[in-house]
């Protein structure tokens, strides 16, 4: 399969000593990357860095064009929607408009009303809380909203920054249930930052284990999922 | 009993003016924070154009659309070009700009047009009063040109896809950039509207108080307490706000402190509202975690 995602010698932070030490991964065009690592091992600052949204130096390609150094707004544009760290939806605004900030920046109307239906199949709830301020639904309603804005983009990529985070077990079982849909069915390509490894491993074909800012591990995930440091520390088996 | 009623419908006529100038001052805080002390002199810069314009024999309504428009592209240029290599600057340095613009405003209009006052021409009839005497032709007019604008900025952010991503830009600058939203043009094309707000007011005010380099500085401090009052965050209570201080300022001008008085009103609002309800009447507290 062709890659989609090419980052290497990935170094960035927040102005201060950098946070990530030259760190190289892939995705594949269809495929599901997982970035596993305790906390602060630097799996939300690569997303952060692979957008622009932070200052990083290294060379990141995408669909074979280079897009370090671009703004975050024109990277969105190219097709990677981010899913980021604690949800970023429109908290004042409805789901309706959150949903329509999604699709905001494309121009065929017939394939955008295609795919907020296809969203709202997906995440049907969502449907029932249309006119409601995005800021007063449940965690798992808004990591919904969440995944069908960045879904509205039609994207080639999706970044999740620990979709499972602060949900209850119900409502992560109907976001990772949906997540799998969209891969199988879809055939979106994800890069996933996940706390719970053992759900990471099961949606990804790849991962990489990451720590202090260095991939220190990464492959095919089942050969993650086999190995032993990985299973005493991150699997507690 | 007449003379109250007077003084009322006379109020919401200035009412409207201050409401479009809070407005303005409130689209640009909501985005930025900030409180654009400049907005006024901007507002008396583009009136003088349109004065100019018609001196030149255009006709009324051509030059207010021309000022509009030309109001809308220096509001935009002063954005891109001051603002923008300021985005990431301490407040007080912001201040500074905004006071700064205000001064080269206010002289850049005294040295081309001079300070002496001057009458402005109304477009809609002056010296037949309306309504039984009530109301003049030009109160009647602005307020209805105000009213007027007002919706169309409403229909503006509340249905249309750039004034939905303008919203979002000026929410949650972060998430908006991850939909693909450039947030810097947002914010440019956000001045663009104030200063175009801006000269409308300033327009329909111009027959009122007379052209002069200073005209709109009672103007602003009315609208800014007007757009405290309401809350500094929340563009139709700032739209309240304003008609509310137009209609108090008039009515206690009249009965209560006297003309000379009235702008004092506007700094009592406006230190009644910091002290005693800083989210304003209709503004939301905010809560921050620390």
């Amino acid at each position: 399969m062709a890659t989609l995602l090419e980052a290497r010698a990935l170094t960035a932070g927040y102005g201060g000593p950098p946070v990530l030490h030259g760190v190289a991964l892939a995705v594949e065009e269809g495929g599901v990357t997982a970035l596993l690592g305790a906390n602060g091992a630097g799996k939300t600052t690569i997303l952060r860095a692979l957008c622009g949204m932070i200052a990083a130096s290294g060379e990141v390609r995408f669909a074979g064009e280079r897009i370090d150094g671009l703004p975050t707004e024109a990277i969105a544009r190219r097709g990677i929607a981010h899913v980021p760290d604690g949800r970023g939806t429109f908290a004042e605004l409805t789901v309706e408009e959150n949903l329509r900030l999604g699709a905001i920046t494309r121009r065929d109307r017939a394939a955008v009303a295609a795919d907020l239906e296809g969203a709202l199949t997906l995440f049907p709830r969502l449907r029932e809380r249309w006119r409601q301020q995005a800021g007063t639904l449940s965690g798992g309603e808004q990591q919904m909203l969440a995944i069908a804005r960045a879904l509205l983009l039609r994207p080639r990529l999706l970044l999740l920054d620990e979709p499972s985070f602060g949900l209850a077990p119900l409502a992560v079982r109907e976001v990772f249930g949906a997540l799998a849909r969209l891969r199988a069915e879809a055939g979106v390509a994800m890069l996933l930052v996940e706390q719970n490894a053992a759900l990471a491993l099961d949606l990804a074909d790849r991962a990489c284990l990451l720590e202090t800012g260095r991939v220190v591990l990464q492959g095919e995930a089942a050969a993650l999922r086999r190995d032993a440091a990985v299973r005493r520390a991150y699997l507690g088996r | 009993m007449e003379g109250f009623a007077h003084q009322l419908v006379a109020g919401i006529a200035t009412g409207g003016i201050y409401a479009s100038v809070a407005l303005a001052l409130v689209m640009i805080y909501q985005a930025t924070h900030h409180v654009n002390f400049a907005q006024g002199e901007m507002a008396t810069f583009s009136t003088y154009l349109a004065w100019a314009a018609v001196q030149g024999g255009a006709p009324w309504w051509a030059a207010l659309l021309g000022t509009v428009f030309a109001s809308f592209a220096v509001g935009v240029a002063i954005e891109r070009v001051l603002l923008r290599p300021m985005r990431s600057a301490p407040v007080l340095a912001v201040v500074c700009a905004f006071i700064g613009l205000m001064l080269i405003f206010n002289s850049i209009t005294g040295a081309i047009f001079g300070y002496a006052v001057r009458p402005f021409p109304s477009p809609f009839e002056t010296s037949a009063p309306l309504l039984g005497g009530l109301v003049s032709g030009h109160a009647l007019g602005s307020t209805a040109v105000t009213l007027a604008v007002l919706a169309l900025v409403w229909a503006f952010f509340r249905h249309t896809g750039l004034g939905l991503a303008m919203r979002a830009a000026a929410y949650n600058p972060v998430s908006a950039r991850l939909v693909g939203i450039r947030v810097g043009w947002m914010l440019a094309l956000g001045w663009g509207l104030a200063a175009a707000i801006g000269a409308v007011a300033g327009v329909m005010v111009a027959p009122v108080v007379f052209l002069e380099p200073n005209m709109m500085l009672g103007v602003l401090l009315y609208a800014f307490a007007g757009a405290l009052l309401g809350g500094i965050d929340n563009p139709a209570g700032a739209v309240a706000g304003g008609f509310l201080v137009g209609v108090v300022e008039n009515l206690a001008g009249a009965y209560l402190v006297g003309a000379e008085l009235k702008l004092t009103l506007a700094l009592a609002i406006i230190v009644g509202v910091l002290l005693l309800r800083p989210s304003g009447l209709f503004g939301r507290a905010v809560e921050s975690r620390v």
